[in-house]
């Protein structure tokens, strides 16, 4: 099958930390929203329509899933209805709701990151804090008087639970999670005289994509027989570079926004990349293309991409956006990302996680507090988890008689049940980066870092320390890093008053005080009458 | 002298532009002026723009067709000149500026040659504005190479027609034309359809961020039937092959 994929724009992310600025300077003006309290009883007896802003990997399965699971929901709350709007791009999503936030038209249920949700809560009471609601008695995660056999909070798997934490208090729940995993050509690393460890170093992994520039006299790869050949491709630029410093515990930044990124670890990844950009053994998704083409095309021998990509990956791959005729044939193997330390791996936990906005009527949120709760039944989290390589958020979904049977059918694509299980097996070994108003345009500094220096390298230019340091000035200036303190602390953040507010509030204070005169006088006068 | 430069500049584009208008077969004459023209904003000829190597910088003269919508300080321009067609990926861009970025403005523009699944564009390009006058750029047919993919190879990103195509269907419900390129979408993404002549067929794409729900073409898409003969026109993008971006489709 020939598919299309639309070219991720890098743009998008760049646009963000721009955006949510402009949106954050419209929430100061805005009037805040009443917190969200439980309500004691849901009231059946009105209608309510609920807005579900979904994100699919574009992926027509994912799409039916959601549309399954809301008839479901609707058949037992029929006075329910949910209305499904679909997004492929999370940024896409992130920009829309920022949107809508300033014109108080944000959906009711949204797929999202937390990092996104960090700059969504920056208007007060904007995010529904969820932590009263997943302990509600009646209503609650495996609530008395949910309608549908409902999780409950522990039996949420603990690690996916904890990235949606922020500052102290759950704003979302984990829908899916995925890792990234690392794509293997094992045909072409055994041709060049090596074996496939369990655990791939990142020593490994250069070694190998060196031996395979090697060329034959007529210009070809010697591995492949081809004009093309880019040994390793990274499809996430920012997840390869926050793994290596988090593999190598250096650092990216706290939890409190502080940046620490720029630093001699950083510096000393990049030469290596430069190096290895410049023997023609390594490129990334923003330079060259989707890491899966090449590989298919027997044009790439390490990929790393999501586990939730995987049935993009091998020489069987069910989707594929190249031609039928220039798939090559080879043995797929799948392996956590590479590791600096064997001992200690470490891979990055990432995917869709659900939020629920809150709104003028307390009904209208716990109706929609319900349909969200509803994405976490094993019937949503085993159907999704199976169109790729997901797993459930849930305890209770990952073990249950359904899921079990889906990881050992044998008609299922071996690649993405290889890497669901990989993950499964290492879901202690998973990390989040702090999440924080900002997070996400230090992600996208972290990802300019490595395409940057690949194109340089490709450019000719010349990658030195004088280079990484005009770089980190430019990343810095281009993402507004160094204006991210303000967003650790409110206060700091909106900074002295303007004159005219001052005038306001002592006004406000001077007519306080003299109407607390007036009364005062007017008291003393009644009681002089008595 | 700087203002005598322009006039020149302005004259022979002139004349290139009717030279264009008068002959769709290009001349050896028509490639010399092109030429003179770019050499004097030290930019090179679309044949210069072919033989250099990827990654290498590259400046070219060029006249505006269409763009893609503005974001963040950047736009997506599909451009020509009278030799060929250039597809400027995310180019430097105030949003003032954009708003002059209008069909037959002539740019020139530094940037990087590259290759992106298959499609030859110039990335982290700047550009700026010129005097001189934009040539027209006539639609090339493109019908009779249809199953020939290295000869529609060799006008990527030309403003191309194509006439007496098919509709196939596409899709598992086999429809004329899928939201994303599996149905995954909706209204307001990509429109994908599948289009025959003989026995060969490719996807084509109406890229919302060149024409969105609200045009004329995406319109049409949507309106579609399997069997449909149709007449079209776009930009002859590529991705893992071709990819065109379409601007018109047309039901006979």
């Amino acid at each position: 099958m020939i598919s299309m994929r639309r070219r991720v724009y890098a743009s998008i992310l760049a646009f963000t930390f721009a955006f949510s600025s402009l949106a954050l300077t419209g929430c100061h003006g805005k009037t805040s929203r009443n917190e969200f309290i439980v309500p004691e009883e849901f009231d059946a007896s009105r209608q309510f329509s609920i807005t579900f802003w979904a994100k699919n990997d574009t992926n027509i399965n994912q799409t039916n899933i959601y549309n399954q699971a809301i008839a479901d929901f609707e058949e037992l709350y029929p006075n329910i209805d949910v209305n499904l709007r679909l997004y492929t791009d999370y940024n896409k999503i992130y920009n829309d709701v920022i949107t809508n936030i300033a014109t108080d038209t944000t959906p009711n249920v949204c797929i999202t990151y937390p990092d996104h949700i960090a700059t969504y809560i920056s208007g007060e009471n904007t995010v529904v804090p969820l932590d009263n609601l997943f302990t509600d008695e009646r209503y609650g995660l495996g609530g008395t008087e949910v309608l549908f056999d409902s999780p409950s909070v522990d039996e949420i798997v603990p690690e996916f639970l904890n990235e949606c934490m922020i500052n102290g208090t759950y704003y979302c729940m984990p829908y899916m999670r995925s890792t990234e995993a690392l794509y293997i050509n094992k045909t072409y690393v055994e041709a060049l005289g090596f074996e496939v460890p369990d655990m791939v170093t990142w020593d490994y992994i250069w070694e190998v994509s060196n031996a395979a520039t090697a060329k034959n006299p007529d210009g070809t790869f010697a591995v492949n027989g081809q004009q093309v050949l880019i040994p390793f491709i990274y499809k996430s630029s920012d997840n390869m570079m926050i793994t290596m410093l988090r593999q190598l515990d250096a650092g990216y930044s706290d939890s409190s926004g502080n940046i620490e990124i720029f630093n001699d670890t950083t510096s000393s990844i990049l030469h290596t990349i430069a190096d290895e950009v410049a023997a023609g053994a390594f490129s990334t998704f923003t330079v060259s293309g989707y890491p899966g083409n090449f590989l298919n095309a027997g044009q790439c021998i390490f990929a790393v991409d999501s586990t939730a990509g995987s049935t993009w990956m091998g020489s069987e791959a069910p989707l594929s956006d190249i031609h039928e005729s220039d798939v090559v044939d080879f043995e797929t193997v799948v392996r956590p990302v590479p590791q600096f330390n064997i001992e200690e791996p470490r891979m990055i936990s990432q995917g869709p996680s659900v939020c629920v906005f809150n709104k003028e009527d307390p009904q209208e949120v716990l109706a929609a507090w319900l349909f969200a709760q509803y994405l976490l039944t094993n019937d949503v989290q085993v159907a999704y988890a199976g169109t790729e390589g997901y797993v459930p958020v849930t305890s209770k979904a990952q073990e249950s008689s359904e899921y079990q049977a889906y990881l050992n059918d044998p008609q299922q694509y071996d690649v993405k049940i290889a890497v669901t299980n990989m993950f499964l097996q290492n879901i202690n070994n998973t990390f989040v980066t702090p999440v924080f108003n900002g997070s996400t345009s230090l992600r996208n500094a972290a990802a300019q870092l490595i395409d940057s220096t690949v194109k340089s390298v490709r450019r000719r230019e010349t990658v030195d320390d004088a280079y990484i340091s005009n770089l980190y000035s430019e990343v810095t200036a281009l993402y507004r890093l160094d204006q991210l303190s303000w967003s650790k602390d409110s206060k700091t953040a909106l900074g002295p008053l303007p004159k005219e507010s001052k005038i306001l509030l002592i006004s406000l204070g001077v007519v306080w005080i003299g109407i607390g005169a007036y009364f005062a006088t007017d008291l003393v006068k009644k009681r002089k009458k008595f | 002298m700087k203002t005598m430069k322009k006039l020149i500049s302005i004259v022979a584009i002139a004349a290139l532009a009717l030279s264009v208008f008068a002959c769709s077969n290009e001349t050896a004459e028509t490639v010399a002026e092109t030429e003179a023209v770019a050499s004097e904003y030290d930019a090179m000829s679309h044949a210069e723009y072919d033989a250099a190597e990827i990654d290498s910088e590259v400046t070219v003269l060029c006249t505006v067709m269409a763009t893609q919508s503005w974001w963040d300080n950047k736009i997506t321009v599909y451009a020509a000149d009278a030799d060929g067609a250039y597809f400027i990926y995310n180019m430097a861009c105030s949003e003032e500026d954009a708003a002059n970025l209008t069909a037959g403005t002539t740019i020139l523009v530094t940037g990087y040659k590259s290759e992106w699944a298959g499609e030859i564009e110039i990335a982290d390009a700047t550009f700026e504005f010129t005097d001189v006058d934009g040539i027209a750029i006539a639609a090339v047919d493109l019908t009779a190479d249809f199953a020939d993919e290295d000869a529609l190879l060799a006008h990527q990103n030309e403003y191309f027609t194509m006439t007496g195509l098919t509709v196939e269907a596409i899709g598992d419900n086999e429809e004329a034309f899928l939201y994303s390129y599996d149905g995954s979408g909706s209204q307001g993404d990509d429109l994908y359809f599948k289009v025959s002549n003989g026995d060969v067929s490719y996807t084509f794409t109406v890229e919302s961020y060149l024409t969105g729900a609200d045009t004329d073409v995406y319109q049409a898409v949507e309106g579609l039937n399997v069997g449909d003969t149709i007449d079209v026109a776009g930009y002859l993008y590529w991705y893992e092959g071709v990819n065109p971006h379409i601007t018109s489709v047309t039901v006979r």
